[in-house]
């Protein structure tokens, strides 16, 4: 049985990358998917400390931020779909209309 | 799961997570998306969270991973030129990700965790999901159905071509 501490591990390394990718990319859509790998990187940490206490709940929470990922992506690619249409570009440094 | 396995899985999911931030084409960026979120759910199930693994194929791989593509091909998104922020500051950002990464993986080291405790058969099951979800988390539960037709009727006024 492998321990819980290396799948912690792949966690945070999971989490690093998605980190990595929200701060150099530009294209908002990218951006959104590594946003996907960051909440799945937190997933695995639930669901491998739940294995470790033999308890049910962070199996639930896992439950429960899949429905909020699900709610985000729906909402977030609607917005992008609009504001492709008004600017013709998914280019984060040329959404500047709220920027200070 | 067996640490050959599990070592092997890994590997694979840092590499296909790679390429969601690395590859410049926005669609093999969604395809090494769906890659990491199957080798999750084969993590899950080497930690018995059975429901859960399914749960993550159904909806990550299945439909979060399929609105993306959906877009991305709507709005016909090609090889990006500048793909990326310009080079220095990648450097900042990568030199960021590993001090996150290095600091968690020495607050997971220094963090005694005590062998996983044995679990029932059924540990990870549709039933003992369900029998939390409609006991201790029922108000969160419901909260989140309240969310996700928040989400749909918010998703169609905001996606919706103005007269």
């Amino acid at each position: 049985m492998t321990p819980i501490s290396w799948y912690l591990a792949l966690s945070a390394v999971l989490f690093a990358i998605g980190t990595v990718g929200v701060l150099t990319r530009r294209n908002l859509i990218v951006v959104f998917m590594a946003i996907e790998l960051l909440l799945n990187a937190v997933n695995l940490s639930f669901v491998a400390l739940a294995r470790g206490l033999g308890s049910m709940d962070g199996q639930v929470i896992v439950f429960f931020v899949m429905a909020v990922a699900a709610a985000e992506a729906a909402v977030g690619l609607a917005i992008m779909l609009q504001l492709y249409r008004l600017r013709e570009t998914l280019n984060a440094d040329e959404v500047t209309t709220l920027r200070w | 799961m067996s640490i050959p396995l599990f070592l092997i899985f890994a590997a694979l999911t840092v590499a296909s997570a790679l390429v969601v931030i690395i590859h410049r084409n926005p669609i093999y960026c969604a395809l090494g998306l769906v890659s990491t979120l199957f080798l999750l759910a084969l993590l899950f199930l080497g930690l018995e969270a059975h429901m859960v693994a399914v749960l993550q194929i159904i909806v990550y791989a299945g439909a979060i991973v399929v609105l993306f593509l959906f877009v991305i091909m709507l709005l016909n998104l090609q090889v990006e030129e500048r793909a990326m922020v310009p080079r220095p500051l990648i450097a900042v950002a990568a030199a960021g990700g590993i001090l996150l990464g290095a600091l968690v993986l020495v607050g997971i080291a220094q963090t005694p965790l005590a062998a996983p405790v044995p679990v029932h058969a059924d540990y990870g099951g549709t039933e003992p999901l369900a029998e939390r979800l409609f006991t201790t988390y029922l108000l969160p539960f419901e909260l989140t159905s309240l969310l996700l037709l928040v989400a749909i009727v918010g998703a169609v006024v905001v996606g919706k071509r103005r007269a």
